[in-house]
């Protein structure tokens, strides 16, 4: 299903001599911009729905789109829904005011029918999105513009899970046999995988997949024509490829800048950076509740000692992580929550200076005066500088004879050690989507039950807040609810079920005279960009 | 041939110095260089801990604000002045490279001894035993041929990583990267060796040993061995270049040893990354020293394969 | 000369072409039972493969419908029968057929493979020759050396090194993709045909010929120096024929068989070697193509991969013996010993 290249992106030029000239050329035709955009990876899919993945989700944001949207400061948009609330005669179920005058790419009208058509597909395995709609009973198109979604219970947060949920047409689902989200094990290519019909503001017009994507701007969407009419997308997996790439002016905008490269880019005349905070935060945590450690000589489990715990936070220097190994590009912080999500207070936040020495008592009274081994299981190309992290983590440790031995692997490799229970020691980032701390509980401090506790590594169990944690699912009184958040949040760093390191920044880097935001998920529209 | 009279006996060393080998290296400066270099780095990197001005595989010396310092500057934060600059955990560049030659050429002398043993054992018992053993040690070869080097590499390490518990991941690397290097590299001494034992076996002092009822080991090791050790040592000298390069191609596809324990592909696996950041000491001393020693030992093994063949001379 | 020995085979041939056939159909299988029996330890596909909400149950439905819980000889059957019908199945990260996501990147490689493949035989033979034909001489001494820096450091630093001194200092030179290309039929895309296409291919093609190259000019440099000495240059000599229809009529054209042969049997590693190339460059090929499946732990892909490779090797191997054959069938064979 490839198509031929065209003139315009022939134009466009990957020649390197030309560069200079595509340079002028962009900036003059006010009519034809072009922005050439390179990441690490590409989207796995066009799918809609079959993949809950950053990558994935951000270039499908420009093709297809959600009832609601988030903002660069988190809070949520008009998108497809121009209106939202519970409704006032039961509060178990969400009501949707859908927009009118909408187009499908291929010109027919988007319908309540889509919208309900899209959510039962979305919450439909083996859609990767199941998971956030596991709560939803039915979905009904009440009449022309409303659409209700009855929840098995009360749901105050629901419509935070939305903002990744794309609506796509019926008509063309059933006509191409992609009714319900691609299944792997069937063996056969979806349609959906590599052709579209959104209503977003770019259309599909080339897709060959890890190579190069091409979007065109799609005339009949409903909201104001963007500057950016073309979008170029390449993956450039290797970072000094990525960023050579953008010194030699073969792309606009570079997505995943390497930290260390970000000040001297700053420097480099015609190349400009944008940054800002990503929603998620980089920790390590520990099986604190088994009887003994598969990888420490050490007897009994160290990690179980509130002492050690605590000693660890005591010699872990988050500023010089901080200033040596991110480059100044990242926020030290103690609160396992990046202050977007409702929750967060800046007295989680706050972390004192390493006492090496009080660390020392600390370790003696547990028991371990001589230290003890463990090994730290750290994932490399996952996030941030990570294995740099848990190096410099490794070196820090080590001045209270804790000697770590690092066990630095791919990501595929290193996140079934946590979902298996394998490893007695881990760094892991969370994202929080739903930009609420009930999503943090449940995936990482609830204990490991049906669909809670997925990523909970430390074993922690403790059944009189796993009881408040359910509760705060179905709590409709928000000033109550966050005082119960505020309760499990003192029990959890009390515990130091988490060593917080810092929270994620992320940078864009691009050519001068292109403005575009950081995007706190990392989902940068170019529907957003401007030009000087 | 040295000629010498009788009864002017010299000693061994009067008597290598005198070789043919002895003349042909004394008569190559460039053999002569790389010999020097080769034996300087190697001296160093076992000599490393003495050497060294700091001991950059002991976490606990490091301090993390040295990071980045450049080559004869003091720190911003701490003021210390390091030769060669540090890099991104404040390990000293000089002490790193001395240790990580350490780890390179211990890989690469391993790698190349493991597939060396590996080699001649198979290539002399399918040269002299011939018949289906012969047939299928050779294709044997033939799948491992199938299989280039750096893939086996990977496979190898991922199956080690499966069957090694975690608590010895770290510990085995080193020689999980042994094996993987040396089991792609065998094959060459086996057809070396095998095509060797063919020839001589049907010789008439081998055969002579048969008819006297020696033990076929002891033919093997005794006779046949002596006469294919010239090219096996060629190989093997370039193998051990090729395996410390392989090394460092490995640490690139993420699959090395723990980068608290670099080698010197692993130093420059992390050093590329800084290439247009400024920090050019991480990646550039790394990698002269890396090119140093490949290079030299290079050039021994090309030198020694002239010098080796007697119709070149 | 091929033909008198092909006529005095006869059925000789025949039988000959069927065993090695039949050992050709056992190494690919072979092939197949490693590469497979290792998938299981690089990693868990699952976890690529879902998001961080979805539950321990459902990610043990999905290892389930998979067939990831299947014995292993389950899974080889199933994977062998299939393979045989070129199905290859779906891969796990892209959600396309495997099989046809590996001809779309096929073309890459192969253009990427050839090209470098014919500048370091043109160059690696050329060299050769000088070098061998002054021995000594200083240039001869520096081409030998410099050679070796090639070999001397590891592919990837190559690379960069040239993006960094060509795209980036100098912009002479892409520093990443392929390209513009287009369409040669119904699926071969070319980027040998447009300008940019050929811009594109510089530096990579330099970064993976280069170890190939001071191969192939040691090689012919060794084997012209044997060939010059044999009695058949001497007589050639004698009977006072130039030095160059000495060098090049006799000398070279008896150094090119063993040459090409190993040239040969060197195109395979050039598209194993192509890993890291294709993964600097961004190469659109299916060595990159393999390196971010095993990082996913894309097993489908990762498959085909190794049996593609492992074909490419068996019919390189077959025709080579082929060859020999045909030159001369007392060798049958055994080549070995040309091999290095």
């Amino acid at each position: 299903m490839f198509m031929m290249p065209n003139l315009r992106t022939a134009r466009a030029g990957l020649m390197m001599g030309a560069a200079a000239a595509a340079l002028v050329l962009t900036s003059v035709t006010a009519d034809a911009e072009t922005i050439r955009w390179a990441r690490v990876g590409d989207a796995l899919t066009m799918d809609p729905h079959s993949q809950n993945e950053g990558p994935t989700h951000t270039l499908n944001h420009h093709i297809y789109e959600t009832l609601v949207g988030r903002a660069d400061d988190g809070s949520l948009t008009q998108r497809l829904a121009t209106d939202w609330g519970i409704s006032e005669e039961d509060e178990n179920v969400w009501v949707f005011t859908i927009r009118e005058g909408v187009k499908f790419h291929d010109g027919s009208d988007m319908t309540v029918e889509d919208v309900v058509f899209s959510l039962d597909r979305a919450r439909t395995p083996p859609s990767g999105m199941a998971a956030l709609h596991a709560a939803v009973e039915e979905v009904t198109a009440v009449d022309d513009t409303t659409v209700h979604v009855r929840m098995s219970g009360p749901a105050p947060l629901y419509v935070q899970n939305l903002t990744n949920t794309f609506i796509m047409s019926k008509a063309w689902a059933e006509a191409n046999g992609v009714e319900t989200s691609p299944n792997f094990a069937a063996g056969e290519e979806a349609h959906s995988v590599r052709n579209t019909n959104g209503t977003g503001p770019y259309m599909l017009v080339e897709r060959d997949p890890e190579v190069r994507t091409v979007l065109r701007a799609f005339e009949d969407h409903w909201a104001d024509a963007p500057e950016v009419t073309e979008i170029i997308y390449t993956p450039i997996t290797e970072a000094a490829t990525r960023v050579a790439a953008l010194l030699s002016g073969e792309v606009d905008i570079v997505q995943d800048v390497p930290v260390q490269d970000i000040a001297r880019l700053e420097q480099t005349d015609g190349i400009s950076v944008v940054r800002g905070p990503e929603n998620r935060n980089i920790f390590f945590s520990y099986d604190m509740t088994s009887d003994s450690l598969a990888s420490s000589n050490a007897d009994g489990n160290p990690f179980a000692s509130p002492e050690v715990r605590e000693a660890m936070s005591l010699a872990i220097d988050r500023n010089a992580i901080q200033q040596v190994v991110m480059r100044g590009e990242s926020q030290p912080s103690a609160a396992p929550l990046p202050p977007f999500v409702n929750g967060w207070t800046e007295d989680m936040h706050a972390f004192g200076d390493p006492d090496l020495a009080r660390a020392g008592e600390l370790m003696a009274e547990a028991g371990y005066p001589d230290g003890f081994s463990v090994q730290l299981d750290c994932p490399n190309d996952r996030y941030l500088n990570d294995e740099s992290i848990c190096q410099a983590l490794v070196g820090m440790l080590a001045r209270i004879n804790i000697q770590v031995d690092l066990n630095a692997q791919t990501r595929s490799l290193h996140f079934p050690l946590i979902e298996n229970w394998e490893t007695d020691f881990y760094l892991l980032g969370w994202g929080v989507p739903t930009f609420d701390s009930q999503y943090v509980f449940d995936f990482l401090v609830h204990s490991r039950e049906g669909s809670y506790g997925s990523f909970n590594g430390s074993r922690y169990s403790n059944p009189e807040l796993d009881e408040k944690i359910q509760a705060l699912a179905t709590m409709t009184d928000l000033e109550e609810r966050d005082a119960l958040i505020a309760e499990i949040w003192d029990e959890v760093m009390e515990e130091r079920i988490f060593l917080n390191v810092h929270n994620q920044v992320l940078a864009y880097a691009m050519r001068d005279g292109i403005n575009l935001d950081v995007h706190p998920e990392n989902q940068p529209r170019m529907t957003t960009v401007t030009f000087d | 041939m040295a000629d010498f009279t009788p009864g002017n006996r010299p000693n061994a060393l009067a008597r290598a110095w005198d070789s043919d080998i002895a003349w042909s290296f004394r008569h190559s400066p460039l053999a002569v260089i790389a010999a020097f270099v080769s034996i300087l780095i190697i001296l160093a990197a076992v000599f490393a801990p003495w050497i060294a001005p700091h001991d950059p595989f002991n976490p606990a010396s490091l301090d993390l604000m040295d990071g980045f310092t450049p080559p004869m500057e003091p720190n911003a934060f701490t003021g210390n002045v390091y030769w060669l600059g540090t890099d991104n955990q404040g390990r000293d560049v000089f002490s790193t490279i001395l240790y990580g030659a350490r780890i390179s050429l211990f890989v690469g002398f391993m790698a190349v001894l493991f597939a060396m043993v590996l080699g001649i054992t198979l290539g002399l018992i399918a040269g002299y035993r011939g018949g289906w053993l012969d047939s299928l040690l050779m294709r044997v070869a033939d799948v491992q041929l199938t299989f280039p080097s750096i893939l086996l590499a990977l496979l190898i390490f991922g199956v080690a990583r499966g069957f090694i518990p975690p608590a010895y991941r770290e510990a085995m690397a080193i020689w999980v990267l042994i094996v993987a290097i040396g089991l792609s590299d065998w094959v060459q001494y086996a057809r070396v060796v095998r095509g060797a034992t063919m020839v001589e076996k049907n010789k008439e002092y081998v055969q002579a040993a048969r008819v006297i009822g020696a033990h076929p080991a002891k033919i093997l090791i005794r006779h046949i061995l002596p006469n294919v050790m010239g090219p096996v040592l060629v190989i093997a000298t370039i193998g051990l270049a090729l395996a410390i390069i392989a090394e460092a191609t490995l640490s690139f596809l993420g699959v090395g040893v723990p980068s608290t324990q670099p080698s010197l592909g692993t130093l420059i696996r992390i050093g590329q990354g800084f290439l247009f950041s400024g920090e050019w000491w991480i990646l550039l001393f790394p990698s002269i020293t890396l090119l140093a020693l490949a290079l030299s030992v290079n050039l021994l093994g090309d030198w020694l394969r002239d010098a080796l063949n007697p119709r070149l001379r | 000369m091929l033909t008198v020995s092909a006529v005095y085979a006869g059925s000789d041939m025949l039988a000959f072409i069927l065993r090695r056939l039949v050992q050709s159909v056992i190494v690919m299988l072979t092939v197949a039972l490693v590469a497979f029996a290792l998938f299981r330890f690089v990693g868990d596909p699952i976890a690529s493969m879902v998001g961080q909400e979805t539950t321990l149950a459902e990610r043990a439905e999905m290892r389930e419908a998979l067939g990831l819980n299947d014995p292993f000889v389950v899974q080889f059957a199933k994977f062998v029968t299939r393979a045989a019908t070129g199905d290859f199945g779906i891969s796990y990260r892209l959600q396309q057929p495997v099989m046809e996501l590996i001809l779309s990147r096929l073309p890459a490689t192969l253009e990427l493979a050839l090209v470098s493949g014919v500048a370091a035989f043109v160059f690696g033979v050329g060299f050769g020759v000088y070098t061998a034909l002054n021995r000594g001489n200083w240039l001869s001494g520096t081409i030998m050396t410099a050679s070796l820096i090639g070999v001397s450091l590891p592919t990837f630093l190559i690379g960069v090194l040239l993006i960094w001194v060509f795209a980036v200092e100098l912009q002479w030179l892409p520093s990443f993709g392929r390209g513009e290309t287009v369409y040669i039929g119904n699926w071969w895309r070319t980027g040998l045909l447009t300008e940019s296409g050929r811009a594109s291919l510089i530096l990579p093609a330099i970064t993976l010929g280069l170890y190939q190259m001071t191969l192939i000019m040691r090689l012919v440099r060794a084997e012209m120096l044997e060939v010059l000495r044999t009695d058949y240059i001497k007589f050639a000599r004698a009977r006072g024929l130039s030095n160059r229809a000495v060098h090049f009529g006799h000398a070279l054209k008896n150094t090119l068989v063993p040459v090409i042969t190993i040239t040969g049997l060197q195109l395979g590693s050039i598209i194993a070697f192509s890993i890291i190339t294709e993964t600097v460059f961004q190469w659109p090929g299916v060595g990159a193509l393999f390196i971010n499946s095993v990082r996913f732990v894309d097993v489908p892909v990762m498959a085909a991969y190794l049996m593609l490779i492992a074909l490419v090797f068996v019919v390189i191997n077959l025709i080579v013996d082929l060859l020999y054959y045909a030159v001369d069938p007392r060798l049958r064979v055994d080549r070995a010993n040309t091999r290095h």
